[in-house]
């Protein structure tokens, strides 16, 4: 079970697909079919952190067999502390976009659903592949459902917002696949962990280590999306649909900064970690500047994802083992609350059929429970206490207030104060306050059992990881990191002292 | 001299030719008013009994025959096996979208199946006046077919295009033959190779091989020598389009192989930065034209401009790791060519119904099908992993990377970024639900054959087993390779070639 687990959970959504795509597109058999595929995949998930070793440093469940021989492809798969969580998100928020689309996806479910399966099925892959080509065949095929998606169901030019998306990432991947066939034709391998040793060995010669892990950067960074790469952000958020909208920014970058960039080349991303510092309080202020004046909520969600994106970004460039926990942890959270807050401005849109956010107010009477819960999450996002938003922003702070330097601490908090600003202005504007005349003509019609069955257990799960995050930290830590920690120490030794990564002698042991 | 064996060694040549001419005699012997569907049937037949012939010849001895003028090796036969492939299918494809009534059905089928012997001919053919005949069979099948239209405007006009410069191009290529002979005092692959470096004028042996080139990118429509393309895909019936925009062109990159890794790999510097530039500028040039195409098959054309830039970018790569990429991008590309040309031919029909990305609005939604498949080649084409166009465009570029031509894979797949505009302009056309569609949805949905569907079937599955699994192509193509690059014993060949010589 240990080695197949995660072939299974690559194939399980697949094969859904397939089904999906076969079977008649009669009523909402491919929305039942798709949720019982997403589901079963979720529970196998499961396995995951059930059976995790988190006393064990490096890779577990590992299956490598050989795919291609020339060039050497592998079929390498594994989870860590790292991607151990993420697998796991994966599967929480595939019925959880099944549950969404219910109503909202009327037309042409049989595509709808079986390019979801797809979706899902690619980025599992993205995140249990370690052989760089199979990582990136994933994470090219994560593009392709998106775009078709985008442009089906556009709610104004989906066509435009479809294309733009998929040239600000496809564009991107063309520097990181030279750079990954250069690797290969340096080392003579795509294997991450080989890869990983034999660069810092310094098989790659500086300079062209700094081009290739630049490349890295870049493709990541527009995935992200980092100032002042989010130009798909916003059109991306206002077109897809609310399914494909959750999953679409933040955790697929993250992730591959902390694992490939982070995890191949230390000494070139710490070199390059000031201006990505720079960068993510800008856009942490940034984006928080722009979500107080947006209109449409869906363009206001955009910005608020990119001020907190920016925020996960600040701690994983400031090369901190806290910051990199408060990241890895902060990436669960964001994608949880972003979730919720789609299913929510979603649910608000299919009974109103207006995404701007001046139309509406007093709706707490109207819809009590959707006010109850929409207050609940946005507590979590401004990262109130007991609520996991907070664990993930207080680590990263205070990381970088002790690791990095006072000056940009103290400006990220700022935007953290602006992110309450923005977060309780809308719940104001929307739910309290005079009832608007929109909401006065429609009967109140409250969430149903479908949405408060996605809903509340959401709501729940950041409570628990906000209580007791050390349920999930215990095995982020134990990711992978000693390689990168001495090449970063040697690194900053040399050229920055002020920045050397906040870490006791115990955990350098560990 | 072993007659027997000579004969296997073209076999699928033998085997296609007599099919051609059945056809064409069953065609004269048939009364007017009956249907010629059954042609089809005996060409697809027949050339389907070749590509097991040439899969059979792996089990010859590898070496020459006919006195050093055909030789049968991994190489020939990897390229006679997906020659015959793309014709099986383009057959196929046909047998359903030609109009019953239409002209010379006959001819038509006899024609497809007389280009795919020269196309045959010019992959196995190690004497360069072999090779001009193989290659002039393949042209002028082809010049008739692309004009086969003859009662629409622009039929005729792409084929006495296609023709006149066609004719061009292959003048230069005879004009370099008769240098390279003038040079080395033989016509004969290896002798050449062997003479080359010791050659007293080497002026006039870069002359050949210059000469040879453009004959040679003429035909596999790279820039600046493409001029031709978007007219005739255009002007061509669709079917033609899917054979023509391959199978010729997997021939004549096999040629180009042979002429700078088997005959002039003593000259890689000349060579090597000639088709450098020369695949920068088809990819470029091809992408940029493409980018403002609404005409689908002239978008098609230039894309195939492109694409043949990205097959160059392979011949930056050294020895094998060169030729085996480049063979590899030749079989994806034909797979996932031919299979969105027959998408086009059903959607479009016969008579190029739908000319226009825009008429392509809400297909996804009519023929679901249809819609999905031509998604899929779209994809390919952009070269999204777990499709052929994929694994193609990535062995080409770790060639060139490899070969150490860091900027041409990086201005390639620069350029395979903005193709992705393009492609995805008409598959997102194809997805986008249309005004009309309503009740376009309530209409039967397009009727598809029982030979198109094999047709597309094959298609699709190829271009699928190329990005899934391409370990055995890639094996196949490897053999090639080091097949090409070490000529049969030395020995034999020369004791032939004087022999025929003294017989003259």
């Amino acid at each position: 079970m240990d080695s197949t687990i995660l072939t299974l959970i690559l194939l399980v959504p697949l094969a859904g697909a397939l089904v999906v795509a076969l079977l008649p597109d009669r009523g909402k058999l491919p929305a039942w079919l798709a949720l019982i595929t997403t589901l079963a995949t979720f529970v196998l998930t499961w396995h995951l952190p059930a059976h995790f070793n988190s006393s064990q440093s490096g890779f577990q469940f590992v299956v490598n067999r050989q795919w291609i021989e020339s060039p050497a492809i592998y079929y390498h798969i594994g989870v860590d502390g790292l991607s151990l969580w993420l697998v796991v998100l994966v599967g929480l928020l595939g019925p959880v976009g099944v549950l969404a689309s219910w109503n909202s996806i009327t037309r042409r479910r049989k595509v709808f659903y079986s390019l979801f399966l797809v979706q899902q099925t690619a980025m599992y892959g993205v995140f249990i592949s370690l052989d760089l080509m199979v990582y990136y065949g994933f994470w090219e095929l994560s593009l392709v459902p998106m775009a078709i998606l985008i442009a089906m169901y556009g709610r104004k030019d989906g066509q435009k917002a479809a294309m733009k998306f998929f040239l600000f990432t496809f564009i991107p991947s063309a520097p990181l696949l030279v750079a990954i066939l250069y690797l290969y034709a340096r080392t003579g391998t795509f294997n991450f962990s080989e890869l990983r040793i034999l660069v810092a060995a310094g098989s790659v010669p500086t300079d062209a280590a700094f081009w290739v892990a630049l490349a890295f950067l870049f493709a990541f960074a527009v995935k992200v999306p980092v100032f002042p790469l989010h130009g798909w952000l916003a059109d991306t958020f206002g077109e897809a649909p609310v399914a494909m909208a959750m999953v679409v920014a933040g955790k697929l970058g993250l992730y591959s900064m902390l694992r490939f960039h982070i995890g191949l080349f230390p000494v070139q991303a710490h070199a390059i970690a000031p201006l990505l510092i720079a960068l993510a309080v800008i856009g942490i202020l940034y984006g928080a500047c722009l979500a107080l004046v947006q209109r449409d909520f869906w363009r206001f969600l955009a910005f608020a994802a990119l001020s907190h994106l920016s925020l996960i970004t600040l701690g994983i460039y400031g090369f901190t083992f806290t910051g990199w926990s408060g990241a890895a942890f902060q990436i669960l959270n964001n994608e949880l609350i972003d979730a919720a807050l789609f299913v929510l401005f979603g649910a608000l849109e299919i009974r109103y059929a207006t995404s701007e956010i001046a139309a509406y107010g007093g709706m707490a009477n109207r819809t009590p429970r959707l006010a109850t819960i929409f207050v609940v999450v946005s507590l979590a996002m401004i990262g109130l206490p007991l609520l996991n938003g907070f664990v993930g922003e207080f680590l990263i702070l205070s990381s970088t207030f002790a690791g990095v330097n006072h000056g940009w601490a103290t400006v990220a908090t700022l935007g953290v104060i602006l992110s309450a600003a923005y977060m309780l202005w809308l719940v104001q504007r929307v739910f309290y306050g005079q009832e608007s005349r929109m909401a006065a003509a429609e009967p109140p019609n409250d969430l149903h059992l479908g949405e408060q069955l996605v809903l509340w257990p959401l709501a729940v799960l950041m409570l628990i990881m906000g209580v007791s995050p050390n349920l999930w930290l215990q095995s982020i830590e134990t990711a992978p990191k000693p390689l990168v920690l001495q090449q970063a120490r040697a690194a900053s030794s040399i050229a920055q002292p002020d920045a050397v990564p906040v870490v006791s002698a115990g955990e350098v042991q560990r | 001299m072993n007659t027997v064996l000579d004969m296997y060694r073209i076999l699928p040549e033998v085997i296609l030719t007599i099919t051609g001419v059945l056809v064409m005699l069953v065609d004269a012997s048939l009364a007017p008013f009956r249907s010629r569907r059954p042609l089809g049937w005996v060409a697809a037949s027949g050339t389907t009994a070749a590509y097991a012939a040439s899969i059979w010849q792996l089990s010859l001895p590898v070496g020459t025959g006919f006195s050093g003028t055909v030789e049968t090796s991994p190489f020939t036969v990897f390229f006679h096996v997906l020659i015959c492939g793309i014709v099986i299918v383009t057959l196929l494809l046909s047998l359903d979208t030609l109009p019953e009534d239409s002209h010379h059905q006959g001819e038509y089928y006899a024609l497809m199946v007389f280009g795919a012997v020269g196309m045959c001919l010019l992959t196995s053919a190690v004497e360069l006046l072999v090779v001009f005949i193989g290659l002039e069979i393949s042209s002028i099948s082809t010049y008739i077919l692309a004009g086969y239209r003859k009662q629409t405007g622009k039929g005729p006009e792409a084929a006495i295009k296609y023709f006149l410069l066609g004719s061009f191009a292959t003048a230069f290529l005879l004009y370099g033959i008769a240098l390279v002979f003038g040079a080395t005092g033989t016509t004969q692959v290896y002798e050449i190779a062997r003479n080359v470096s010791s050659a007293p004028n080497q002026v006039l042996v870069n002359a050949a091989l210059g000469m040879m080139l453009v004959g040679i990118l003429f035909k596999v429509s790279a820039a600046p020598f493409h001029i031709w393309t978007p007219d005739v895909y255009e002007g061509a019936p669709s079917p033609v389009v899917a054979l023509m925009s391959t199978a010729p062109k997997a021939a004549a990159f096999a040629f180009l192989l042979r002429i700078v890794y088997e005959m002039f790999p003593t000259l890689r510097s000349v060579w090597a930065p000639v088709l450098w530039i020369v695949a920068v500028l088809s990819m470029t040039v091809g992408n940029l034209a493409a980018l403002r195409q609404q005409n689908v098959k002239r978008m098609l054309a230039y894309s195939a401009i492109a694409h043949a830039g990205y097959l160059l970018a392979a011949f930056a790569g050294f020895g094998s790791t060169g030729i085996s990429a480049a063979s590899f991008y030749i079989a994806a590309y034909a797979a996932m060519n031919v299979g969105i040309f027959a998408v086009i031919t059903i959607a479009g029909g016969y008579g190029d119904e739908r000319p226009l990305v825009q008429d392509y609005k809400g297909l996804l939604h009519r023929s679901p099908l249809l819609g999905s498949l031509l998604i899929f080649f779209l994809v390919s084409l952009i070269g999204i992993p777990f499709t052929g166009g994929f694994f193609g465009k990535f062995y080409s570029f770790s060639a060139a990377v490899g070969g150490g031509a860091v900027i041409l894979a990086i201005i390639g797949l620069m350029n395979s970024g903005l193709a992705a505009a393009y492609y995805l302009r008409f598959a997102l056309a194809a997805a986008q639900r249309s005004a009309e569609d309503e009740e376009a949805s309530r209409m039967p949905s397009m009727q598809v054959g029982i030979a198109v569907g094999a047709a597309l079937l094959l298609a699709t599955a190829a271009t699928l087993a190329l990005g899934i699994v391409p370990g055995g192509t890639l094996r196949a193509t490897e053999a090639g390779a080091h097949t090409l690059q070490a000529p049969p014993a030395a020995s034999v060949v020369p004791a032939d070639i004087t022999a025929t010589r003294a017989n003259q």
